[in-house]
């Protein structure tokens, strides 16, 4: 550290010694980013020193990188001094029943078929309300920790299980690993963790219920999962219901380790706020999520379907470290209006006979903009090594655009790769075709959309899969014609 | 059933069609031909409610009730069916899926609930019988990857399972080979009752060999310039078309 820095440190550790006491006591801290305000982050959650030291060294690695500019995606410059980083959880105004919601959004529901205790959490009914999924959560939490099952907010994670926080936080995804990874790691708000221990089978997905908590957490979610030797579980994020925040800039961090013959099954459905017709507003996604499977046998598998948000830069990766290790990535990308994505997946295959499958369908309409990018790389180590990639588009109005960037690095000539793309197009001629057999238009999209997608929807958990399909329809309505 | 009086359509500005008198009668069943580009796919398609066409005159009844007002989905829920002649690819979708999908809009459409699924494939497989369609076919995304002639017998297959009021045929024959038209034409005899009537367009007097058609109606130009009975299918076949356009010729230029 330079002489300057330090007088800096200096000075940041002494506004923090007698600015800090006071403004503890505020639920939110001023916009801007700085040590400060790190400090303050930490301080506010209680946290031991290693995590407050651990983010401090994330703060100090973004400094000194910059923001990403390959992606094929456009949006003015982000002042990150214009954020407030730490805000305390919103009392959200509370409604009587659901009558009392803006119809428009309780339709919005009632297509998606969020059941109605869901409904009343998203909507912010008081709780005593929803007394049945609470007991329910209740329920699921006792079988879990009868079995050992660790699932938690990553803020109790850290209080309460330091030593496996210490050892797994930023083993898959190092805080200098990207600007936005480093920027979460600084900064991150909550998210979840979770701990499977040695040969337990999660009983249940870890989802149902918890999806609604999941849709309220803050902008910079920070999850980590452990899978330990011959373990599995599936877990569920997302809310099909659209989630609207006044934060643009969301950046998430999930890591996934998985030990010998474990197998993490992770599912996304994401709906955040897409912005307007014009594309005002929406959400900026930039999420970095990482699986290793560290051990023989292991299975990583990444499930996703994304409608919302009107930037994604999202690469679900695998490691395939352990031997005959298996990573899969299952992917629908929605972009409508002027939404755009530039999503894919990195499978970089170290062990031997490991194996990969990547399915990714990418939807766009109207006049948005939806980019595959995917990577392969097989290291000279491993040997026989199989991969399959698909990559489908399918576009529907000719304003809209469909792009695939396929990397492939192989230093080992014993490795399989098979890569297949095709495009497709919904034409006028579709449409009318099904109108011909008493098909209405937006039925009819439904119909090819969802036959489109169906090999990924089939891999969610059946009550998701459901709500899915009716996401991708819902999310284009409108869209042609 | 349905009643076109002095129908005039635009494509692109330009007119297409000049002023078509049609009337059909349940129970009936019409032949339309007519060379190339005449116009008779275009017909179909306004009947059948397509985009892209501006009708500038005329009136279509069908069953007491302006036609042209009428969405396309629902002409097809009110029992109009075309069977196209150029069958477009779904991919992602199976007929089955495709079918399903089909009977239970028009069945709500008529207040009815959806049909249960014991029903649905025993309908399936019968009407597959009907057209000799292999019922693994149906498991296929509709028309992709299907040869020009199993496009055209998933047609009549579909019309089978529809069971429609009005059937449209464009040019169905076109694509088969003997056995299969044998085979279509059957199937479509079959359905062929007192109630339902049937368009059928071609180029060839060899389909009406099997579907014998009450009436012979000649399209050239945009017009109905000749129309009689099923005799006039023959003799088109040894003449061709060319006297009809003379005599159009002088017609219009008297
Ligand atoms: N979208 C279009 N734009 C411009 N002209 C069109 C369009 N569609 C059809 N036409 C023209 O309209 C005329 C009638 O076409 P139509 O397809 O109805 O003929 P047809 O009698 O069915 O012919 P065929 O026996 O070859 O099937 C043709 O001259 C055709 O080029
Ligand atoms: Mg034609």
């Amino acid at each position: 550290m330079s002489g300057e820095d330090k007088i800096l440190d200096e000075l940041a550790g002494k506004k923090y010694k007698y600015g800090f006491v006071t403004d503890i006591e505020l639920d939110t801290i001023p916009k801007g980013l700085n040590e400060d305000t790190i400090r303050f982050i930490s301080a506010k959650k209680k946290e031991p020193k290693f995590m407050l030291d651990w983010r401090l060294n994330a703060y100090r690695n973004w400094l000194k990188m910059k923001e990403p500019t390959w992606a094929n995606i456009h949006y003015p410059p982000i002042d990150y001094q214009d954020i407030v980083y730490y805000a305390a959880p919103k009392q959200r105004t509370k409604l009587n029943n659901l009558d009392e919601l803006a119809p428009e959004i309780k339709a919005t529901y009632d297509k998606l078929g969020i059941p109605l205790e869901e409904q009343m959490v998203l909507a912010g009914v008081a709780v005593d309300a929803v007394m049945d999924s609470v007991s329910v959560a209740t329920t699921y939490k006792d079988k879990l920790s009868e079995l050992g099952i660790i699932f938690s907010s990553m803020s109790d994670a850290i209080k309460d299980h330091p030593e496996l926080i210490e050892k797994y936080l930023g083993s898959v995804v190092p805080q200098g690993d990207n600007y936005f990874a480093a920027l979460n790691s600084a900064v991150f708000s909550d998210g979840s963790f979770i701990y499977i221990p040695k040969g337990v089978r999660s009983p249940m997905e870890l989802s149902t219920y918890f999806r609604i908590n999941a849709a309220f957490t803050g902008q910079f979610e920070r999850t980590l999962i452990v899978a330990d030797e011959g373990s599995y579980v599936s877990y569920l994020e997302g809310c099909t219901a659209p989630i609207r925040d006044e934060n643009q800039l969301h950046a998430a961090v999930v890591e996934l380790v998985a030990h010998d013959n474990a197998e993490i099954k992770y599912s996304t459905v994401q709906n955040w706020y897409p912005g307007d017709k014009e594309g005002k507003g929406g959400i900026y996604n930039f999420v970095t999520k990482r699986g290793i499977c560290a051990g023989v046998n292991s299975k990583i598998s990444w499930t996703q379907v994304e409608t919302g948000s009107s930037i994604t830069w999202k690469y679900p990766s695998v490691i395939l470290k352990g031997e005959n290790a298996i990573g899969e990535f299952y992917s629908v990308a929605m972009t409508n209006n002027y939404q755009q994505a530039d999503t894919g997946t990195k499978m970089i295959h170290l062990g031997k006979n490991t194996k990969s499958r990547i399915v990714s369908k990418g939807i766009s309409a109207g006049h948005s903009n939806n980019s595959y990018r995917g990577l392969v790389r097989v290291t000279k180590s491993a040997d026989n090594v199989k991969n399959f990639s698909q990559c489908d588009s399918l576009l529907m109005g000719d304003k809209c655009g469909a792009h695939t960037f396929p990397y492939f690095e192989i230093k080992n000539n014993t490795a399989t790769v098979e890569h297949e793309a095709t495009t497709s197009k919904i034409k006028d001629e579709i449409l009318f075709y099904c109108n011909q057999r008493g098909i209405p238009e937006e039925d009819a999209v439904a119909l090819i959309v969802n036959g489109y997608a169906k090999e990924i929807l089939n891999n969610l958990p059946m009550e998701f899969a459901v709500e899915a399909q009716k996401l991708l329809a819902v999310s284009l309505e409108g869209s042609v014609g | 059933m349905l009643t076109i009086k002095n129908l005039k359509a635009n494509i692109e500005n330009k007119e297409i069609l000049k002023g078509i008198n049609l009337q059909v009668n349940a129970g009936e069943t019409y032949a339309i031909m007519g060379p190339n580009g005449s116009g008779k796919s275009t017909l179909a398609s306004v009947l059948a409610g397509k985009e892209g066409y501006e009708v500038t005159s005329g009136e279509v009844i069908y069953e007491g009730e302006n036609l042209l007002d009428l969405s396309p989905e629902d002409r097809a829920r009110k029992g109009i069916f075309l069977a196209f002649q150029y069958p477009v690819e779904i991919p992602g979708v199976s007929i089955t899926n495709f079918m399903k999908t089909s009977i239970n809009e028009i069945r709500k459409y008529n207040g009815q609930e959806p049909m249960n699924a014991v029903d649905f494939l025993k309908l399936l497989k019968d009407k597959a019988a009907l057209v000799e369609l292999d019922t693994k076919m149906t498991k296929r995304f509709v028309n992709v990857g299907f040869s020009g002639g199993e496009k055209k017998r998933n047609e009549i297959f579909q019309l089978a399972m529809l069971d429609p009021k009005l059937s449209i045929l464009d040019e169905t024959d076109s694509g088969l080979d003997i056995d299969a038209l044998k085979i279509v034409a059957d199937g479509v005899n079959k359905l062929r009752n007192k109630s339902n009537a049937f368009i059928v367009i071609t180029h060839y007097q060899r389909l009406l060999n099997y579907i014998v058609p009450d009436f012979v109606h000649v399209l050239h130009d945009g017009k109905i310039v000749r129309s009689g009975g099923k005799d006039l299918a023959l003799h088109l076949e040894e003449y061709g078309y060319d006297w009809v356009k003379e005599e159009n010729k002088k017609a219009v230029t008297s």
